[in-house]
């Protein structure tokens, strides 16, 4: 895990780095596919759209939300699917496990192109991901606690990533409740994961165990709608901090997913 | 909002998927589309035969999420208070955490609707054998799924997105809780995102609406199962 550890360390800093424009991140060098998928997601795009009046948003907003979606489903299928793939990383016992948030993964990526193509958007293509992170993980295929632990952050993003789109996706009807059905199946899966790790099922404090603090950044959060959750309840703080699951910005789930990225 | 769910169901979110799963899986009607015409002005109240109803709009949608984590709150306190036969240091530290969830929901409610809060419910437990794995496990299984598939299916009809927010913050806990009590029923298993309640299809969980009979017996129906002070929800879909 110090590897995790060290790579924590250095999230951090790149989302304080890159706390960039989107002109900046495309003149970075991203690859191909990211640009394809930025050119039509702008940084801050959940933010933007729910700033926007009750009239709900437009057919090329709901498009813009769904490609970008459609990115981060496009990195877990791949993920499990090479994962599944590899012969002698996942052990017999979790094979049925994994093969089931894979086949979900799968189908979130199908729902989510037809879904856009019949928005009349384009889906953005898919990018060659680089799942060792420039070498940080270099055994993700090789050794199955890195594969889990990658698992483990993909999920817990995905969950926060979802969160913070959907009150982009209010006044959106069917696709706003396809995209929370979405994110409670994401929620399942980290929980197993989760679990298949030795940890519990939700986030206690914003505790990142060993992986990047960024993922569980502000996940510590015990007040909601104004109220200190904490002062008006008998559970325990920490308790409290596992109930309420914490959104995060488009920019946000970006930085974190970067390094997988192709650059 | 009536034109957009329409012109979805048309040629939009309907064209890729079949169109029996699209309404299985998100509980639509006729009914369900006129609610967003309405306006949100009444107020919940104690009807004649002492049923409480959640009211309307977005303070109805959060009254009934108030209901279901009052009815989830009593039932962890309960299997909390005495564990069921042989249960594992494990279990129940997988129990008592999310006891402690649901009541931090439940008084977190209480304390955001202030006195838009409906009253304080009586459970009836009678038909759950607390001594029993089986029995507790099978119905915490129930009140997990019942719970993510009532959030799931009210988000698309709250105005505020501040609400929105907090019943998704909500609602992946949920989600957290019902794979946990799913891997305690068969580990190692599909169950935790089982076929039952994700479809293999699209991989969307289940959605339900209060009202919908969609698939089984209303929300409603199966939360008054387990409540001697019974609510109803009929100023919603």
């Amino acid at each position: 895990m110090k590897i995790l550890e060290t790579i924590g360390a250095s999230f951090e800093k790149d989302v304080i780095e890159k706390n960039f424009s989107r002109r900046e991140a495309l003149t970075k060098g991203l690859g191909l596919g990211l640009k394809a998928a930025l050119i039509s997601i702008p940084f801050g795009v959940f933010e933007a759209l729910n700033n926007k009046a009750m009239a709900g948003p437009t057919n090329g907003d709901i498009v813009s939300v769904l490609n970008f979606a459609l990115t981060l489903e496009y990195l877990e299928s791949t993920f499990y699917s090479t994962g599944l793939s590899t012969n002698g990383l996942i052990p017999s016992s979790d094979q049925t496990v994994m093969a089931q948030i894979s086949k979900h993964e799968t189908a979130h990526v199908a729902l989510l192109k037809q879904t856009i193509t019949s928005l009349s958007g384009t889906p953005v293509t898919m990018p060659t991901f680089d799942f060792t992170a420039g070498g940080t993980y270099s055994t993700v295929f090789s050794n199955y606690q890195t594969f889990l632990a990658l698992a483990n952050a993909f999920e817990d993003t995905g969950v926060r990533a979802y969160k913070g789109a959907a009150p982009s996706l209010l006044g959106a009807g069917a696709v706003l409740t396809a995209a929370l059905d979405i994110h409670s199946v994401e929620a399942r899966h980290a929980a197993e994961v989760r679990k298949l790790r030795g940890l519990k099922g939700w986030i206690s404090n914003a505790d990142a165990n060993g992986l990047p603090t960024a993922i569980y950044a502000s996940e510590d959060n015990t007040t909601q709608l104004n109220i200190d959750v904490t002062t008006t309840t008998s559970a325990p703080a920490v308790n409290v901090t596992e109930a309420f699951d914490e959104p995060l910005s488009s920019s946000a789930v970006l930085s974190i997913v970067a390094p997988f990225l192709p650059s | 909002m009536k034109e957009t769910i329409f012109s979805f169901l048309r040629g939009g979110m309907l064209a890729p998927m079949q169109r029996k799963t699209f309404l299985k899986y998100t509980a639509m009607s006729g009914a369900v589309v006129t609610l967003g015409l309405q306006s949100c002005h009444k107020d919940h109240h104690t009807g004649s035969a002492g049923t409480t109803d959640v009211g309307s709009g977005d303070m109805g949608i959060l009254n009934f999420a108030y209901a279901l984590e009052q009815l989830e709150a009593a039932f962890y306190v309960k299997v909390n208070s005495s564990f069921y036969t042989n249960a594992t240091d494990a279990e129940k530290a997988v129990l008592k955490d999310i006891m402690n969830h649901e009541v931090a929901h439940r008084d977190f409610f209480k304390k955001a609707l202030g006195s838009s809060a409906i009253k304080d419910l009586t459970p009836d437990f009678s038909s759950i054998d607390f001594t029993s794995r089986t029995s507790v496990l099978g119905a915490a299984k129930v009140f997990e799924d019942t719970g993510v598939s009532a959030y799931n299916g009210a988000g698309q009809y709250l105005t505020n997105a501040d609400y929105l927010t907090i019943a998704g913050k909500i609602v992946s806990v949920e989600a957290r809780h019902a794979a946990a009590i799913r891997d305690l029923l068969n580990p190692g298993s599909a169950d935790f995102a089982g076929d039952d309640v994700v479809a293999a299809s699209t991989g969307l969980d289940f959605s339900r609406t209060p009202n919908s009979t969609t698939g089984g017996p209303s929300i409603v129906t199966t939360a008054n199962l387990y409540l001697s002070t019974k609510i109803s929800a009929n100023q919603l879909p």
